[in-house]
């Protein structure tokens, strides 16, 4: 069955890849939450991971900037290639690794400093900016990556905590642009956001790619559909099938792709 | 039935009866702890207000300087020293001459306090060119007289069952008549060390004992304390070793103060000699008794900041160090200082660790360091609580409003700080 979940990714040879899994498998304690997945990631597109609640989305994007190294009891094994090296190699440096790969989570969580400082974090913790004005001009250029500059020029030093959901969340997206990654990866950014704030976001997305590749994870397949170049749909922790997102959506070649996007599983 | 359910049925009727029921249970057990609270506080105040106050004696002093300096070597040691009991009989047979036996006039003496001459003696130090004038001084009354005044004593009383006898009494009428004795703000009682007059003793002493010893609690346990929870919690991963360690600081929690007491008498002071009966030894001991009130106040407070903080600093490269000290521990840190100065209230009012250190002495002198010996206001409390002489009685309960004073500001301290530094996401 592993075998067949690899054919529709030929389809993405074109373009050059930024990040490899190989037979990654995760475990939570002795339960088994990835099983021997396998995915390219291709620079400067984005990626939707989509499967039911539980399935192992969430887990396995986080096993591209380790986060997963803060649970306790989660193991990681198998490879991740970022430009040709392994992530998981003892003598990689996940400070270093975390901040050429974002991330956005699920709910925004801005600091509960002001909106100026929460972008400036990141550049001032990997001293990114020499003087004060250079930080100023990081931050006021990573918050009009994120769209957001217009809204909050007259009130940077307000506490990031005070704007609303939406805002809030391309806060967070601009301060994980301030440190300069090459890959974002984002969480379910818009599962607490209204459709608006939504639609905002996703506009924000279709901009970034070009200069970053963005891995997201959704429960919408409409939002899988807008905005992403290639689709891994995930079931029960395995990567049933991946590649193009509109081959995916219009003709998926597994049965359970098929049963999930048209409703009858999740 | 349409109006079924706009209708109160009879089992509708019994969950309301049931709800009221339950409010009144409440609002009585909020009504007798208030009762008590009242109780107790207007027993203390009661007994305690009129140590507030205090008797003096205003004489028109001739100081003398044949008698008091003889030499006129000015020297402050001989001066303070010298010999007032004559001048003081003089002025006080001026004002009472009927007096002319010697025993009488030891007598009267005695109506002022024995402290009376160190006053002048003071005083005299401080300002010799007082020498050879004569000057209205207000000088302390003895205890037993303090007492009469403030009405504690009943004349009406059997004269044998009382030691201010009605000789007494008619001079302190006589001195009445002349507005010669007043009670006045019992300044004594905040600018002397322990006595064993009533009438002198004052808290200083013992207030800057606690002092001294909560700046060592403070010094040791606060830095232990916060360091141990942040470890514990950010740090330490969950094993066999680490809940070893946290049932053991729970069960330190609640072990009896009296043990830390016996803890420090055994192994601070007979085995590192450190010195007896003095804040160092004290505040280490309160330190021992309040680190695990801290540790588990800091780590509770930890576990409640949202980890998405920490996945925040961590997913933006932050390391384990940056993203403790610089999101997670200062959102801790209105919460862990209010732990601490929890903590150290209790500390405060904390007497059985230190009568096993030996704290429980009877100092005059002020501490000036924490290697002084010194006692605490608990312990100061305990000690008067203990004296015979009726003059404490009324300073026990004095003293136990200072106390609580103190633990009622540290108390408002920690809600201050808890209000003012707390942030909401």
């Amino acid at each position: 069955m592993i075998i067949e979940t690899k054919t529709s990714q030929a389809i993405q040879s074109n373009t050059p890849t930024i990040m490899t899994a190989n037979n990654v498998d995760v475990f939570y304690g002795k339960k088994q939450a990835i099983c021997n997945v396998s995915l390219n990631i291709p620079e400067n597109q984005i990626t939707a991971l989509i499967g039911p609640s539980g399935c192992g989305k969430s887990t396995f994007l986080r096993c591209f900037n380790r986060m997963n190294d803060t649970i306790n009891i989660c193991r990681v094994s198998g490879e991740i290639k970022f430009s040709g090296q392994n992530i998981y190699d003892p003598k990689v440096d996940v400070v270093a690794l975390r901040s050429r790969i974002g991330m956005v989570f699920q709910k925004a969580n801005p600091f509960p400093k002001s909106i100026f400082e929460n972008v400036a974090y990141g550049p001032r913790i990997h001293g990114l900016a020499e003087s004060k004005d250079e930080l100023e001009s990081i931050v006021i250029r990573s918050l009009k990556r994120a769209g957001l500059y217009d809204e909050v020029s007259d009130r940077l030093s307000e506490p990031g905590t005070s704007l609303s959901g939406g805002q809030q969340q391309r806060l967070c997206i601009a301060r994980a642009i301030a440190v300069d990654p090459q890959v974002i990866l984002m969480d379910e950014p818009c599962s607490a956001l209204d459709p608006i704030a939504t639609a905002i976001i996703e506009d924000l997305m279709e901009t970034m790619k070009e200069k970053y590749t963005i891995v997201i994870v959704t429960h919408s397949m409409q939002q899988a559909a807008r905005v992403s170049q290639q689709t891994a749909f995930f079931h029960l922790g395995e990567l049933v099938e991946s590649g193009d997102t509109q081959a995916i959506f219009t003709n998926p070649i597994q049965e359970r792709t098929q049963n999930y996007i048209s409703g009858r599983i999740g | 039935m349409p109006n079924y359910i706009l209708s109160t049925s009879r089992q509708m009727a019994k969950r309301h009866a049931r709800e009221k029921r339950f409010k009144w249970y409440g609002r009585i057990a909020i009504f007798i702890s208030i009762a008590f609270l009242v109780f107790m506080f207007s027993a203390i105040i009661f007994r305690g207000a009129s140590a507030f106050q205090q008797t003096k004696i205003s004489l028109d002093i001739n100081f003398s300087e044949s008698i008091l300096d003889p030499s006129s070597s000015r020297d402050p040691d001989l001066l303070k020293r010298a010999n007032y009991k004559p001048i003081v009989v003089e002025s006080l047979l001026s004002v009472i001459p009927e007096v002319t036996e010697r025993r009488d006039r030891n007598r009267l003496y005695k109506l002022l306090s024995t402290g009376a001459v160190f006053d002048l003696g003071e005083k005299v130090a401080d300002d010799p060119s007082i020498l050879g004038k004569s000057k209205k001084v207000w000088l302390l009354a003895s205890s037993e007289v303090d007492l009469f005044m403030k009405g504690k004593i009943d004349p009406n009383v059997s004269e044998d069952l009382r030691r201010l006898k009605d000789r007494d009494i008619e001079w302190i009428e006589i001195l009445k008549s002349e507005g010669r004795i007043k009670k006045k703000f019992n300044k004594t009682l905040f600018t002397n060390g322990d006595s064993r007059e009533p009438e002198m003793a004052g808290i200083l002493g013992a207030a800057i004992g606690s002092f001294f010893s909560l700046l060592v609690c403070f010094l040791i346990a606060f830095p232990l304390g916060i360091l141990t929870a942040v470890y514990l919690e950010e740090y330490a991963k969950k094993n066999f070793i680490t809940d070893f360690i946290e049932v053991n600081i729970n069960n330190l929690a609640a072990v009896p103060s009296i043990v830390f007491g016996l803890l420090g008498l055994s192994i601070f002071l007979n085995f590192f000699h450190l010195p007896r009966s003095t804040p160092l030894v004290g505040g280490i001991v309160l330190a021992l008794m309040t680190l695990p009130t801290i540790i588990i106040a800091s780590r509770s407070i930890l576990r409640s900041i949202p980890q998405s903080i920490r996945d925040a600093a961590l997913g933006l490269g932050a390391s384990k160090t940056q993203t403790t000290f610089h999101h997670v521990v200062p959102l801790a840190m209105p919460g862990m200082l209010t732990g601490t100065i929890l903590g150290m209230a209790r500390a405060l009012g904390e007497t059985a660790p230190l009568l096993m250190i030996g704290m429980v002495a009877f100092i005059v002198d002020i501490p000036k360091g924490v290697t002084d010996v010194a006692t605490s206001l608990p312990v100061q409390i305990f000690l008067w609580a203990d004296s015979p002489e009726k003059g404490f009685v009324e300073r026990t309960s004095a003293a136990i409003m200072v106390l609580l004073a103190f633990l009622i500001l540290m108390n408002i301290c920690a809600v201050y700080l808890r209000k003012r530094l707390e942030r909401r996401w």
